[in-house]
């Protein structure tokens, strides 16, 4: 899986800067970009436009690039664990289970602390993702597309449950809000779960070895000596939690964990403790580059980063669809 | 046979009656012609949708694959908004509404000709990769859709949007007129190919065997099907898994191939479900705008018994 020649070496140390160095472009821009017209020495300057720096620019910033790295890094660790390229948490049912959780608190304890939903709808995304799992289990390994067409259905038969309550309780405004992922409400104090998402993502590197020996399947993966078990629950509850913050704060962007694992693997192998910190990176450019169209393509109106994202997101999955497989991957 | 027959044309009376007279009060004029047409609007969606799935799923030989899940109707509303991006809110809206459907149905036949059409030709030989294809094909039409409604500024969209989007609620009963005849002539011409679709059924290369002109008959096939799409799309909007619950039902009924049986009792089961549903949920109930929810929630739960079932056999 991983590829051992001499070339890499070069790449590794290429890879990261130049991701890098995009990323803080990409910063730079995103810092200059809103309807206040305020240049950027103005922002740094301190006063009044310091204040919209402090209180929006950055955090919306912050914001896209968290929810973007740790998005990236739930795929691969899913598609590790289900041993499939294309899930990843809107594929596999995750965010809608997390959106039903919240919407379940909603209506029977709308006094809860936001702490107390957040852990129910990831009690709720982890719950959805294991029954997935399960479900996945009957199905042949001879025929790897039916896992997230099985899973898209899934997913779409929990939010028509999600759907039907909300309509009936008039609460669609808030589906429709953490279904569809956009940063123009992002200030400070209202974004900051999104850091704890990117900690959880940090912690799953601390696992990686682990998760890249549960990728050569079950079985491999007990002979080696690890404990698949834990693995596998760990790895899950990574995934839900890093679902759940973004549901919860900027709301889902399918496609993120799909795309850009898939990307990454395609010129760098699957080891994790290699690729995770490029994926994370890379799912940070992508979505703080959404973002950053969005706002720029009808100036000063916005489109959603989902938006764009779905129109990459969905483009690239039908290549990957009808695109060979990468050999040398 | 003679029985199901029976029994489904009572269910279909029965929802009809139930859709007229449930809750009436007042005037039995206004509320019979406003309820009328009403009505007519959804037996003709319903007929629609169930002769097109039956159709399209014979051109593709197999049970699984409709035209909704292969994103036939997401292309359609993502047309649409294309239209309204391009020639603005005001001239899409001076335009004739015949032009206009004529106009986007022209439209919708190219594009689903070209894509599908290719797709189709050779037959369908990974059926989980069609699906998987037809699915994802779908979300990207809907994510480019709502880029381009973005796009639209926003006080023309908050104007047009009305228009745009129907639902089972919101019936656009002005392209009645239009969509009525196009229906029931598309229907005839179903009915008058049925044995053809029969000797379809058993695949390309048989079809080809005995006779059959496969790629003509196709590409008339998938014509029809379009007309059928684009016209209940217009009427009342988009639904995924309708089609598929429809079809799954009457082959469940019916232990035939022939297409004549099908096609009538995959109409009757389609208007009763779309009639009584609607009845239903929206007189009884008092849940207006859930019939949608709740079709595509059995909707995807055949599809994955179906998915499942497949993979056993």
């Amino acid at each position: 899986m991983n590829r051992p020649t001499a070339a890499p070496r070069i790449a590794s140390i290429l890879w990261p800067i130049v991701l890098t160095i995009s990323i803080a472009g990409l910063v730079l821009g995103s810092l200059a970009t809103g309807a206040a017209d305020v240049s950027l020495s103005e922002l740094f300057g301190g006063g009044e436009a310091g204040e919209f720096l402090a209180v929006s620019r950055l955090p919306r910033t912050l914001a896209a690039i968290l929810a973007g790295a740790s998005l990236a890094v739930a795929g691969v660790i899913m598609q590790m664990l289900v041993r499939n390229r294309f899930v990843e948490p809107a594929t596999t049912g995750t965010g809608e289970c997390a959106a039903l959780g919240l919407l379940a608190m909603l209506l029977l304890a709308p006094e809860a602390s936001i702490f107390a939903k957040m852990a129910i709808s990831s009690v709720a995304a982890f719950a959805g993702t294991a029954i997935f799992l399960a479900l996945v289990q009957k199905l042949p390994p001879t025929q790897p597309l039916l896992v997230p067409l099985t899973g898209i259905v899934y997913g779409s038969i929990i939010a028509a449950v999600t759907g039907f309550i909300a309509y009936e309780n008039d609460l669609l405004q808030y589906l429709s809000v953490w279904m569809n992922g956009e940063f123009s409400g992002v200030l400070q104090g209202r974004y900051e779960l999104l850091w704890a998402s990117g900690a959880v993502a940090l912690v799953a590197y601390l696992f990686a070895d682990q998760f890249t020996i549960a990728g050569f399947g079950k079985d491999a993966a007990i002979g080696l000596g690890l404990n698949y078990r834990t693995v596998l629950i760990s790895g899950l509850s990574i995934v839900a939690l890093i679902t759940s913050f973004t549901v919860l704060t900027v709301g889902m962007l399918p496609f993120v964990g799909l795309v850009v694992p898939n990307i990454i693997s395609r010129f760098r192998g699957d080891n994790a403790r290699a690729t995770l910190p490029l994926v994370a990176l890379m799912g940070g450019f992508l979505v703080l580059a959404s973002d950053l169209f969005g706002r720029l393509i009808r100036y000063p109106y916005e489109v959603p980063a989902s938006t764009v994202f779905g129109v990459l997101g969905a483009g690239v999955f039908l290549w990957l669809l009808f695109a060979r497989p990468a050999r040398r991957g | 046979m003679a029985r199901t027959f029976i029994f489904l044309g009572i269910c279909t009376a029965l929802s009809i009656v139930a859709f007229m007279v449930l809750g009436a009060r007042g005037n039995w004029d206004f509320i019979l012609s406003f309820r009328g047409i009403k009505l007519a609007a959804l037996v003709i969606v319903a007929i629609a949708i169930a002769t097109a799935t039956i159709v399209f799923q014979t051109l593709t030989s197999n049970r699984i694959l409709t035209p909704s899940i292969m994103g036939f109707d997401a292309l359609y509303i993502l047309l649409q908004t294309t239209l309204v991006f391009t020639l603005g809110s005001f001239g899409y809206v001076t335009l004739q509404p015949e032009m206009k459907f004529a106009l986007e149905l022209l439209l919708l036949s190219s594009a689903a000709l070209l894509l599908f059409g290719t797709l189709l030709g050779r037959g369908i030989q990974d059926l989980f990769r069609m699906l998987l294809v037809g699915v994802v094909f779908g979300v990207l039409c809907r994510s480019l859709t709502s880029l381009l409604q973005r796009l639209i500024d926003p006080n023309e969209f908050s104007f047009l949007q009305g228009s745009l989007f129907a639902s089972f609620n919101r019936v656009d009963t002005k392209l009645l007129m239009i969509a009525a005849p196009l229906v029931l002539g598309s229907c005839v011409l179903v009915w008058r190919k049925r044995y053809v679709l029969d000797v379809m059924a058993l695949g390309r290369d048989q079809a080809i065997n005995l006779g059959i002109n496969y790629r003509r008959e196709l590409l008339i096939g998938l014509t029809l099907v379009t007309a059928l799409v684009a016209t209940s799309t217009a009427l009342v909007g988009p639904v995924t898994f309708f089609g598929l619950l429809v079809s799954a039902i009457s082959y469940e009924l019916v232990k035939t191939h022939n297409h004549g049986p099908v096609l009538i009792i995959a109409g009757l089961i389609s208007i009763t479900v779309l009639v009584g549903g609607q009845a239903v949920f929206e007189r009884v109930l008092g849940m207006s705008a859930t019939l949608s929810i709740v079709i595509e929630f059995l909707g995807g739960l055949v599809f994955l018994f179906l998915i499942l079932r497949k993979v056993r056999a």
